[in-house]
């Protein structure tokens, strides 16, 4: 009886010098949360590798500040009631300075409440624009808008006299969203929508929407989409014989997609971040080093770089501009800080924030591509 | 005393706060257990005490929970009233499906409730113009409870755990009521039952809407809370994991469905730390318990207290005589 005594008296000594030695050292606390399971894994893993890999980095060349980062991290598995549940624990409990996360648009609007209420400056790596239209105080986003996507696409079919468009979306958040946008965007682009189809995500064959969009007399087809679904849409449209001009989301903007979609991606078109042709791009361009060293430093450990890493790689990076330049990790002041980047270079453009603008980011940030000989190429 | 073990808990509830006053697994974790104590505790009348089983409860919850939040921010009507409007729905709804749904037996009626919960999900993750599709619905009010604005995780705590306590009392009664042996007459034999003059039909009728109105309740304390809905929350996932609570804490016990739906809601913060083996840890815990305790939690462990008691008796010396 006496000897566990001891033990247990030993173990809480030892707990408590933990506990006060970690007190001393004293690091600036980021949490995160991301959906590294389920099915919108593909995003949330290659951001939480990205943040490790930083984070990692950023304490071997001595932190910010002299201060080390540490890196708490919560998998939500895609549910917006588990990330609430995470916030309010990485805030309460786990007392982080700033947040790094939420992965998809439905998990960070689900958190928005929480982190208006007490006032933690909170980074997303989700899409929809609604995450900072209207600007919310402590929120702030890295990834291009769904609006921005759609402006892209309509820009370029307006250069090639296009205006008659046939869309064809999936049944996800980032299919809806996007859908919402251009419904809301072609008036101004003078669009006019000749067919509006959609699709079960899961779903093997579209050659049946397919057929409706080819007897609506279409110019051009535009799928928003996530994983599979788009390619067999894409393989499906060649498979009908349709030889309209068809154009993706930045979605699918990877090496994955052409390979699925095979000899039926050719001739494709879509918007996306310079991180996937990185090195294409012309010397001049300021963003070309920074890509090209997060691409080696990803691929060198990871495998496959992809655009949603790249969020991460933004988002950390902002976080650690605006601690320095804050000079210390009151929340406040980190906020202001966040809100006051300028020219910052990121893997998904230059970062320009503005109380009215979170993201601050523009549709220049974006690079039109096209498939072409089975990879991508960029279209001007 | 009969409601004894009720007053016990109904004091835990209440001196946690105060024991661990600013604690996220008290105020927030306890909050969301609350919430899935109202709803396993409904669930458990139907299926412990009646004997049917559903693989659709989250559906309930869904509708209670998309009925305030579509009724306060799309028409603005006041909180308590759109709660309201959300259990009448919802009560209207599960009494006209009910009749149909419960003619089944085992397998099939199993697959009927499946089905509805799915196309319950299906609804909320296409109409998207009323619910916000697949990405959710945002800003709901706070609860107003006749001019308190319910904002603040210690004050949810309050309102949870109350509801939760009203919801165990009102169980607690209706099972030792006429309609709680009828329920379980049913659930031992329905031949039997009806030859003893129970109108069975109706029996297994209200228990169905009893549990669908409780699920609703937690699903419009669920949305406020939240400020924040989205169809997953409202999956087949958490059918399954609200089955789970009842069978885990014990059929056929009110206190057991309370055991069973904490012990989930901890067990799932508490492995949150073993990262990537979380789900592997999770499910041989599941088993391991249904191996060792068969009859759920709340019987397991009170037979195995009794068990050392009277172990600890026999230690001590008979009495010189």
């Amino acid at each position: 009886m006496k000897a566990s005594w001891w033990k247990t008296f030993l173990v809480s000594t030892l707990l408590w010098a933990g506990v006060n030695l970690a007190q001393a050292a004293d690091p600036i606390k980021i949490g995160s949360f991301l959906t590294v399971t389920g099915p919108a894994s593909f995003l949330g893993d290659p951001e939480l590798k990205t943040l490790q890999m930083y984070v990692e980095e950023i304490n071997a060349k001595g932190g910010v500040k002299g201060r080390k980062i540490e890196l708490i991290h919560y998998d939500t598995g895609g549910d917006a009631k588990d990330a609430v549940s995470f916030v309010k624990r990485l805030i309460k409990s786990d007392k982080v300075d700033l947040l790094i996360g939420g992965t998809t648009t439905g998990d960070t609007m689900a958190v928005v409440p929480d982190v208006e209420k007490e006032g933690i400056p909170f980074i997303s790596l989700a899409g929809a624009v609604e995450i900072i239209e209207p600007v919310k105080k402590w929120a702030f986003k890295t990834p291009h808008t769904d609006r921005m996507a759609a402006a892209k696409i309509f820009t370029d079919l307006r250069k090639r006299g296009l205006s008659k468009i046939a869309l064809i979306t999936g049944d996800g958040g980032f299919d809806k969203s996007g859908r919402t946008q251009i419904l809301k965007l072609a008036p101004e682009y003078g669009m006019t929508l000749v067919a509006d189809e959609s699709y079960g995500n899961k779903d093997t064959d579209m050659t049946a929407q397919l057929a409706k969009i080819r007897a609506a007399g279409a110019e051009a087809i535009i799928n928003f989409g996530l994983g599979q679904a788009p390619a067999i849409v894409t393989k499906n449209i060649k498979q009908l014989g349709i030889t309209l001009p068809v154009y993706q989301s930045h979605g699918v903007a990877s090496k994955t997609f052409i390979d699925l979609a095979g000899d039926a991606a050719e001739g494709i078109r879509l918007p996306a971040a310079a991180l996937v042709v990185a090195e294409q791009l012309p010397d001049t361009d300021p963003q070309k080093p920074v890509l090209l060293a997060y691409k080696t430093k990803y691929e060198a450990k990871h495998g496959p770089v992809s655009t949603f890493g790249g969020h991460a790689y933004d988002g950390l990076l902002i976080a650690v501009a605006a601690l320095e330049r804050a000079g210390s990790a009151d929340k406040t002041k980190v906020r202001d800080a966040i809100e006051q980047t300028k020219g910052l270079i990121g893997t998904a453009g230059v970062f320009n924030m503005t109380p009215e603008d979170h993201m601050g980011l523009n549709v220049d940030a974006f690079k039109l591509l096209e498939v072409h000989n089975g990879a991508w190429r960029i279209v001007e | 005393m009969r409601l004894a073990g009720f007053y016990l808990f109904a004091l835990g509830v209440a001196l946690l706060p105060i024991l661990f006053p600013d604690n996220y697994f008290v105020i927030v974790v306890g909050a969301s257990a609350g919430l899935h104590v109202i709803l396993a505790v409904g669930l458990n009348l139907l299926m412990g005490y009646a004997g049917q089983i559903s693989l659709g409860h989250a559906a309930f919850f869904g509708m209670g929970a998309y009925a305030s939040a579509i009724l306060t921010t799309r028409f603005g009507w006041p909180s308590l009233l759109a709660l309201a409007a959300g259990l009448l729905a919802t009560g209207a709804l599960a009494w006209l499906f009910a009749r149909p749904i419960l003619r089944l037996r085992g397998h099939y009626l199993a697959m009927a409730t499946l089905g509805f919960g799915v196309i319950v999900h299906v609804i909320l993750v296409q109409a998207t113009q009323w619910t916000g599709g697949p990405d959710g619905l945002s800003g709901i009010p706070a609860l107003n409870l006749l001019g308190w604005r319910v904002d603040g995780d210690e004050q949810w705590y309050g309102v949870i755990m109350a509801a939760m306590l009203l919801v165990v009392w009102l169980t607690l009664n209706l099972v030792d009521s006429q309609v709680g042996r009828a329920l379980r007459a049913v659930h031992g034999s329905e031949f039997a039952a009806q030859m003893m003059g129970v109108d069975t039909g109706r029996a297994k009728t209200q228990v169905f809407v009893i549990s669908a109105l409780f699920a609703a309740f937690a699903g419009s304390l669920f949305a406020h809370q939240q400020a924040f809905v989205s169809p997953d929350s409202f999956n087949l996932t958490v059918s399954v994991e609200l089955v789970t609570m009842v069978v885990l804490g014990g059929l056929a016990s009110t206190f057991g469905a309370v055991c069973g739906a904490i012990a989930l809601t901890l067990l799932q913060q508490g492995l949150v730390v073993f990262e990537d083996y979380e789900m592997l840890i999770h499910g041989a815990l599941l088993m391991a318990v249904m191996i060792f305790m068969p009859q759920g939690l709340f019987v397991g462990l009170s037979q195995a207290a009794r068990r050392v008691r009277h172990r600890l008796k026999r230690r001590q010396p008979l009495p010189s005589t």
